[in-house]
């Protein structure tokens, strides 16, 4: 049992430091003094300073965040409807067409998904730039959401909307204070795992944007082609620095909720 | 009409009563999910501060009749009323009947007073008595100091308690339990159905219980529905049902009990006349000549003819047994008595089960009380015993 | 409406877009705005549109078959793809092993640690390697700094990037369903062989390995099917004689400029896809079959 212990440990260590070994690198050599990111010439912050003063990129990540504060609203809101209408109505008409749709743009290679949204705003004569990306994005991040939110719906136990409208409360109004309070947690997770989609993507923004609507993606991507600068690792380092800390006080204030509830049903007799 | 057994639980009975009004009523209910029949053109009336049960295994439309009656499956013909209206049509969430659902279906991100105060906030009732009327619930099931807790920091006879106030606190009239103590372990639920009866008599509701636990029906009923596919078996006060079981399938639902088939060459009375029904077992479909003959001096369906095909029910615990034979007992032409052999004995502390073997084809089962710390038992394996039981202990099955 | 606006704008989105793809595969590439020709006018009516559909070429789709460049990108999408996925598997089965038979109170931390690169950036952790690989990059000095190799190694832009590139993005794809099947396995199975006079190394063959199949199954697919259509790895850390179909769609489409090309590649791309896609729900379908 001892040997294959070590064996265990072993494993954990070296896929957890492959894991995260380059990203601490990066983060490191962000607060490089040397032009060269990798040759340690002393600690500074200057690379975070000159950073602000590249409009260029404020103006990417202001476009970045715009696109997926919007986009991932506006597919959590269809995302949801989607899956409850794949979860509570098992017939109607083109139900295999639909989540077939669902299903679809989560395997879809980007490139086909960006060409073929291109295409569509090419045809009808739709402007490329902010809109175009922030259609894009809802219409690949709904899908996303739908079915983050169907496998919440999956355990939903229905008997919920049976009492409460046993006890008198109509259907519309069962669906606002029992349904969704219910399923919040799943729609919330929904809504950051878009925002996250929107914010990281390069590919489909590529194909659909336009002058001035550059995302932080593509800048980065842009700057990324011309070689590997302080500068870039600075802005990576402050990306992750946020999503990072996003996630972790989410599921920080989700293990508290669950510890809390745990020790009062412990203590309950 | 059968004639009652031993004393009911208290003075009352509607149902006999033949100018009582119903206070539910079922009217040839009929309710099909496609293909499948789940409730068969059924009639069912239930009078007011009645406890009512439904019993039956799983998938024997038990619970689609509560659903009905709730309001959240329409009947596919017929049609169900409460107090003199009719409820077709009237949606569950207006209708005066509240429902304790199996899973307690306990809203998880309210609170147990919210829990309990949903149903009356959904009448626009003034908050004080709302406030009132949630601490009068909790008083109820005695859940004071757990009002502000959430339904998953409760163990599982407090949200059962939480999911009865909540149903309660609206004073249905009639409240609907789906299986309400299927979640909970035997000691809890027996303690929890004697609550229930005691609740029922102090608000004088009307309460109809579904379960598929004959014990929990036994308990709490009134009266008891005994279903299956879709039908109603037998209608009937608890202690009707385990003695004057209509059919083998209540006989056999309801407790333990020795069915031997036979062939009846002689009939009773009604009225335990001195006739003697005789029977011959092993009886049809057995190629056995050597045919065992029980005379049985007992109570019968009506509906049985000499030369039918019957079935003599006796309950085990009401078989005594004895090595000796019985006083008064003619070994030549015994009636209600037969001979065994001991074939398998259980020790279950309270009781003991004799596995009697008559014949090749007929085992029957007795229970005996173990009134002492026996050490050693008077019968033991493989010892010729006889079994007797008195008149009143069986009785004569058509079907 | 439930069902209504989700559908309809999934219709407008995502369908007719990708009948759009199929139709301009069958264009001819000019040199106007768009680069493309004809357009597909329903206005002009029913004849006019049948005039259209006989003016389609399968001209495209020739070419594809013609230019080595493109069965080449598909092959080799494949084969990188397949390679990646194989490597993954052999990091991820240990990691997801030793995550599985770690004490439980370890487990939530060691899942969110898998989870969390999953949340940042795919660009940024491409972008992360492109400063370790390079010819002056950090593996290099550590290499020569302890002597294993005298001269750097040229890693970044070959093949053999991409495969890193591939491995790192994809691995929590991987480790997740393996984890999750790993971990419902019951540890009495292990102790009821041990009991039988099985040896632990035996025991992982023939116990735990097969237990761990659908695992596998799903968590390769998850690697394999996105690893194929792929772009920024192969256009960050691969060379240019990494011939990848997704970066080849990319360079016909917004270098050379011939969409209707690109189209077409698009098009077989998603029909080679609908392969792997296919057997891997099939899979899942029979997993969760097994599972009920």
């Amino acid at each position: 049992m001892k040997r294959t212990s070590w064996f265990n440990i072993t494993s954990l260590v070296l896929g957890f430091s492959f894991l995260y070994l380059p990203i601490l690198l990066l983060v490191i050599f962000s607060f490089n003094e040397s032009r060269l990111v990798t040759v340690w010439g002393g600690f500074s912050t200057k690379w975070y300073s000159e950073m602000w003063q590249n409009q260029g990129l404020i103006d990417a990540a202001w476009v970045t965040l715009r696109v997926g504060l919007l986009s991932a609203t506006i597919a959590t809101v269809l995302g949801t409807m989607a899956a409850l209408a794949l979860s509570r109505h098992k017939r109607f008409a083109g139900r295999t067409l639909f989540s077939g749709m669902i299903y679809a743009p989560l395997v879809m290679p980007e490139v086909i998904t960006g060409l073929s949204l291109l295409l569509l705003f090419v045809a009808i004569d739709f402007a490329r730039g902010f809109w175009a990306v922030t259609l894009a994005h809802i219409t690949f991040s709904m899908c996303f959401v739908a079915v983050v939110v169907q496998s919440r719906l999956v355990t939903f136990d229905r008997s919920l909307e049976e009492a409460a409208s046993d006890l008198g409360c109509p259907p519309a109004k069962t669906f606002f204070v029992i349904t969704l309070p219910v399923i919040a947690p799943a729609i919330i997770a929904g809504w950051m795992l878009a925002f996250t989609l929107s914010l990281d993507d390069l590919v489909i923004a590529s194909f659909t944007s336009g002058p001035g609507a550059t995302t932080l993606p593509m800048k980065i991507y842009s700057q990324v082609r011309l070689g590997v600068t302080p500068e870039i690792n600075a802005v990576c380092t402050i990306l992750l620095g946020l999503v990072t800390s996003g996630v972790l006080i989410a599921s920080y204030l989700m293990r508290k909720e669950q510890q809390r509830s745990q020790f009062k049903s412990a203590a309950a007799p | 009409m059968a004639k009652t057994l031993g004393p009911v639980r208290r003075e009352f009975a509607p149902w006999n009563d033949p100018d009582a009004v119903p206070y539910i009523s079922f009217q040839n209910v009929t309710k099909r999910f496609g293909d499948f029949t789940a409730v068969n053109d059924l009639s069912l009336d239930i009078y007011e501060r009645e406890f009512f049960a439904l019993l039956g295994p799983s998938g024997c439309g038990k619970t689609t009749m509560m659903r009905m009656l709730a309001g959240f499956d329409a009947p596919s013909n017929g049609n169900v009323s409460l107090d003199g209206t009719d409820l077709t049509g009237i949606p569950p969430y207006k209708r005066p009947v509240n429902m304790m659902f199996q899973s307690y279906a306990l809203f998880p991100h309210m609170s147990v007073e919210k829990n309990i105060a949903f149903g009356l906030k959904q009448e626009r009732i003034a908050n004080a008595e709302v406030k009132a009327r949630v601490e009068e619930m909790l008083s109820l099931v005695k859940l004071e100091e757990f009002a502000k807790r959430k339904p998953h920091q409760l163990s599982g006879g407090q949200r059962q308690r939480v999911a009865l106030a909540r149903s309660l606190a609206k004073r249905p009239k009639v409240l609907l339990l789906d299986e309400p103590m299927g979640a909970l372990d035997k000691k809890l639920r027996e303690e929890t159905q004697f609550e229930l009866m005691d609740l029922q008599e102090r608000l004088g509701m009307t309460f109809m219980i579904v379960t598929h636990d004959q014990e929990e029906a036994m308990t709490v009923a009134d009266r008891i529905a005994v279903m299956d596919e879709g039908r109603i078996i037998q209608i009937a006060t608890p202690t009707e049902i385990y003695e004057q079981p209509s059919s083998r399938y209540v006989a056999d639902f309801i407790g333990d009990i020795n069915l031997i088939e036979g062939r009846l060459t002689v009939l009773p009375e009604a009225e335990f006349a001195d006739n003697l029904a005789i029977m011959q077992c092993p009886g049809i479909g057995s190629n056995s000549d050597v045919g065992l003959e029980i005379q049985v001096q007992c109570e019968t369906t009506s509906d049985l003819a000499v030369g039918d095909r019957g079935w003599f029910a006796m309950r085990p615990e009401k078989i005594r047994l004895s090595h000796e034979v019985p006083e008064g007992l003619d070994p030549a032409n015994p009636v209600n008595a037969v001979k065994g052999t001991i074939y398998d004995i259980a020790y279950l502390g309270d009781v003991s089960v004799f596995h009697v073997k008559i014949n090749d084809d007929v085992i029957i089962r007795a229970t005996q009380t173990n009134t002492t710390r026996l050490v050693e038992r008077p019968l033991s394996w493989e010892d010729r015993v006889w079994l007797y039981w008195g008149a009143d202990a069986g009785i004569l099955l058509a079907s | 409406m439930l069902i209504g606006v989700p559908y309809l704008w999934l219709v407008i989105l995502f369908l007719i877009p990708f009948l759009i793809v199929l139709k301009v595969s069958f264009s001819e590439p000019t040199v106007s705005i768009p680069p493309y020709s004809p357009r597909l006018d329903i206005s002009d009516g029913m004849s006019a549109l049948w005039q259209q559909i006989r003016q389609f070429s399968i001209e495209n789709y020739v070419f594809l078959i013609e230019e080595p460049l493109f069965y080449r990108s598909y092959l080799s999408s494949f084969t990188i793809a397949a390679i990646a996925t194989f490597i993954t598997l052999l990091i991820g089965y240990p990691l997801a092993y030793a995550m599985a038979r770690a004490p439980r109170s370890w487990r939530a931390i060691l899942l969110m640690l898998v989870i969390l690169p999953f949340w940042t950036s795919f660009l940024i952790r491409v972008y992360a390697w492109i400063g370790i690989l390079k010819k002056e990059g950090l593996l290099n000095q550590v290499l020569l700094a302890i002597g294993v190799i005298s001269e750097p190694l040229t890693i970044l832009n070959t093949n053999a990037a991409v495969y890193i590139g591939i491995v790192y993005s994809y691995l929590p794809f991987l480790v997740l369903p393996l984890y999750a099947s790993l971990e419902r396995m019951d540890d009495s199975l292990l102790e009821a062989a041990a009991d039988l006079g099985c040896t632990p190394m035996k025991a992982f063959w023939t116990i735990t390995l097969p237990i761990s199949i659908p695992g596998i199954v799903a968590g390769c697919f998850l690697v394999f099917i996105p690893a194929v259509g792929e772009f920024v790895i192969p256009d960050l850390l691969g060379g240019s004689e990494t011939l990848m179909i997704g970066r080849t769609l990319w360079v016909e489409f917004f270098n050379n400029r011939d969409w209707p090309v690109a189209s077409a590649v698009a098009v077989v791309l998603l029909l080679v896809l609908v392969v792997p896609i296919a057997l891997f729900q099939n899979a899942q379908a029979r997993a969760e079959e097994k599972a009920s």
